[in-house]
């Protein structure tokens, strides 16, 4: 039997197990459209903005481990979807986004609504195609699906004419694909696997560094396994936050700009340093000068060849699913009778535990005014430390990843590649679509949440019971924060005036709204909304107004050379 | 250093764009890129000429396995090649010129494949380098126009890049 285009583009999100598309439809989509009416094997979210259905399967991906699918329609469709497509590619986040194209015959012709997505997206995707036959389609999508999800993931875009949906053709999905130009690593090499043990167990002073590829590869039980045998310290990037149990004495906390002093230090005096699914990101190291200045060792497990020795020179390099890595590095553990070094681990705890003493996230408590940082211990307190959280980008996705310990993984939920403000809310829909029951805080800023406010109407048809959590001092708080430090206190245009009444804005969208102002009423507050179990609801905490997030690496400066709050 | 790379993708529409994209989008040098289908009709054959520290050496010949068409890739400068350029030059072939410039040719083992009554069109072959001394060698009056088709190369002896 003949499928038209559209309907085999339902058989292979079917044939794939999807069970969410996010989209909005549009000319050029519109015979798919028609056969999403016709089934129920998946349910289509309409969002509001192209963009919020592209977070919000990517969000699906990253709390499912699942590929997140989402579908748009031509021209504006695409190219509003570019930005969640960034985002995904940044953070190597499995998507599938099925764009409608003007027919075949009229593309290149300035046909209305017409686009170059292949040509748009071409840097922000692992992979694009245009089908221009529907026999290839079945293929395509096949193909998409398994370059999406396999070795280093990322969204790959598929761009279908319209005139490709409506014609037929004999419908066989295929079971496996072959492409002979990518065969992603899986084992690690077993020498480079022996001489990365070999200096681990060397060291006089390790360090575990993991970042989201311990996430997304799924090993974070690995990982702790092989850190609670070593009893070596370990820090998280923010995208690794929920790899390792951030309430394990063996967890030094978040590395980075925003990191801990210990973590930091601990960093920066390493002789031996083993990252696992991280790559040495500017944001993590600082000034790659300034770190290069202590002589150390670096063995670095990765996917993505070109992760290795992009910013600094790696002497054990390991190309390889981390997963498959991990294992074997613990089966070869198990088999020695050499364990580490353990008079020279004692002494490095002890250097690590004065930085500890230091208490670099301690903050000025106040009866009064709200503090942001208090916000997030209590949300972690309340929630038990078992939710969801979505963030935004600024001061408070910060203060999120500081105080919000997570213990596991897929639970922490932000845009950590792109920092791409508006995130959170249709984040934090992807993730309550997956988990209907679970307990899901976004946190945000009230300049990031206007970004992608209008999704309140999505979470309104969908009935999803999120938890706003809106950090709300008057100010686009990270731009300010760097104005003060960096600027003079010239604050150019960081202040956020005629803000909207977020209570009654929640209330218009139907769902509850919540201002809290003083300090004693947060616990409460965040009690009575998560009791709330079927109600999304708006908290609007008005906090201080110019708190910083510390500690902090200013731009330019080395790990070791941070501020921290008791310097000002 | 100045680097050749050679590297066999999908003969698909597209693929040539990823490639150059790749190189602008990630700030590294192209001096020259050449392409062509190869003997094998799903496959194209590109050769670029680049340079770079190692480290970026190292980078571009990552970046280039990663992306999804390209099916093989070789640092001809790993090993012993052979490099080539084809040239064409138009000259003023009027007066004393008209002997100069076939002599010329003749030194650089160049053949005049255009004759007209005052123009030579001259083809030449051979290393860039090779192609370089030829137009520093001749009278800069006489040159109007010059087309090259870019560095390609090959592997010495048994090395094949091939899939
Ligand atoms: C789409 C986008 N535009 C601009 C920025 C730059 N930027 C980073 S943080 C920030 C301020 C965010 O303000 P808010 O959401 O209120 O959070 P706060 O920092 O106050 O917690 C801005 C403008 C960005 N990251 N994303």
């Amino acid at each position: 039997m003949e499928l038209t285009g559209a309907e085999i583009v339902i058989r292979c999100l079917q044939e794939e197990n999807v069970k969410f598309v996010f989209g909005y439809p549009g000319g050029a989509v519109l015979n798919i459209y028609d056969e999403i009416f016709k089934q129920d094997l998946f349910k289509h979210i309409l969002v509001r903005h192209e963009q919020a259905a592209v977070h919000a399967a990517d969000a699906y991906a990253r709390a499912t481990g699942q590929v997140g699918v989402a579908l748009v329609t031509s021209g504006p469709g695409a190219t509003n979807a570019v930005t969640g497509i960034a985002t995904a590619y940044m953070d190597s986040i499995p998507l599938v986004v099925i764009s409608g194209q003007v027919p075949t015959a009229a593309i290149g012709q300035d046909a209305f609504q017409e686009c170059d997505m292949v040509g748009i997206t071409r840097h922000c995707v692992k992979h694009n195609f245009l089908v221009k036959d529907v026999k290839d389609l079945a293929c395509t999508l096949k193909k998409a699906f398994y370059i999406a999800s396999s070795g280093r993931p990322g969204p790959v875009v598929v761009d279908i004419p319209k005139d490709v949906t409506a014609l037929s053709t004999k419908f066989e999905y295929p079971k496996s694909v072959q492409l002979r130009s990518y065969n992603p690593v899986i084992k690690g090499h077993p020498g480079q696997i022996k001489k990365a043990l070999k200096l681990l167990l060397e060291a006089k002073r390790p360090i575990i560094y993991a970042g989201g590829g311990v996430v997304l590869g799924n090993a974070s039980d690995l990982l702790t396994r092989l850190v609670q045998k070593l009893g070596y310290p370990m820090t998280n990037t923010l995208m690794g936050l929920g790899g390792y149990p951030a309430t394990d004495r063996l967890c030094l906390g978040m590395l980075g700009m925003h990191g801990t002093l210990e973590a930091n230090m601990a960093m920066h005096e390493a002789d031996v340093i083993l990252a696992v699914g991280a790559r040495f990101d500017d944001r993590v190291i600082g000034n790659p000068a300034h770190f290069f200045q202590n002589p150390r060792k670096i063995i670095h497990i990765d996917v993505d060849p070109s992760s290795i020795s992009k910013r600094v020179k790696v002497d054990v390099p390991i190309v390889g699913d981390v997963k498959h890595v991990l294992a074997e590095m613990l089966a070869l553990l198990d088999e020695m009778d050499k364990g580490p070094n353990a008079a020279a681990l004692k002494v490095w705890w002890q250097k690590i535990d004065a930085w500890r003493e230091k208490k670099c996230l301690n903050y000025k408590r106040d009866e009064k005014i709200i503090k942001p940082q208090y916000v997030i211990e209590k949300l972690w307190e309340v929630t038990q430390g078992d939710a969801f959280v979505t963030s935004d980008v600024g001061q408070h996705q910060m203060w999120a990843a500081q105080y919000y310990k997570f213990d596991k993984p897929r639970r922490w939920i932000n845009s950590g590649g792109l920092g791409t403000m508006g995130v959170g809310l249709p984040y934090a829909m992807g993730v309550q679509l997956a988990y209907p029951k679970a307990q899901v805080a976004c946190v945000t800023g009230e300049g990031s949440i206007q970004m992608n406010i209008q999704e309140l109407s999505t979470c309104k048809q969908y009935h999803l019971p999120i938890k706003v959590i809106l950090l709300n001092n008057r100010y686009l708080g990270m731009v300010r924060q760097w104005q003060e430090f960096f600027y003079g206190n010239r604050y150019s245009e960081s202040y956020m005036d005629s803000l909207p009444d977020f209570v009654k804005l929640a209330e218009a969208y139907g769902h509850v709204g919540m201002r809290i102002e003083r300090s004693s009423d947060v616990e409460g507050a965040l009690k009575e909304a998560f009791a709330m179990k079927d109600r999304l609801v708006f908290m609007d905490f008005v906090t201080d107004q110019t708190e910083n997030v510390f500690p902090m690496v200013p731009g330019g400066k080395g790990l070791s050379e941070m501020i921290l709050a008791e310097d000002l | 250093m100045r680097h050749i790379i050679s590297l066999l993708m999908e003969n698909e529409s597209g693929a040539l764009s990823r490639v150059a994209g790749l190189f602008s989008a990630r700030g590294y040098n192209i001096e020259s890129l050449t392409v062509a289908p190869t003997e094998d009709k799903t496959l194209s054959r590109m050769t670029i000429v680049t340079s770079g520290s190692d480290e970026v050496i190292e980078q571009i010949i990552k970046q280039l396995n990663k992306l999804i068409d390209v099916v093989k890739v070789l640092d001809l400068n790993d090993g012993r090649y052979l490099e080539r350029e084809l040239m064409l030059v138009k000259v003023k072939a009027t007066g004393a010129w008209r002997e100069e410039m076939k002599r010329m040719s003749d030194i650089f083992r160049g053949r005049i494949i255009d004759v007209a009554d005052d123009t030579y069109t001259i083809e030449l072959t051979g290393s860039g380098s090779k192609l370089d001394a030829f137009l520093e060698a001749l009278d800069k009056a006489a040159l109007l126009e010059t087309v090259r088709t870019g560095a390609s190369g090959i592997g010495r002896g048994d090395r094949i890049l091939k899939v």
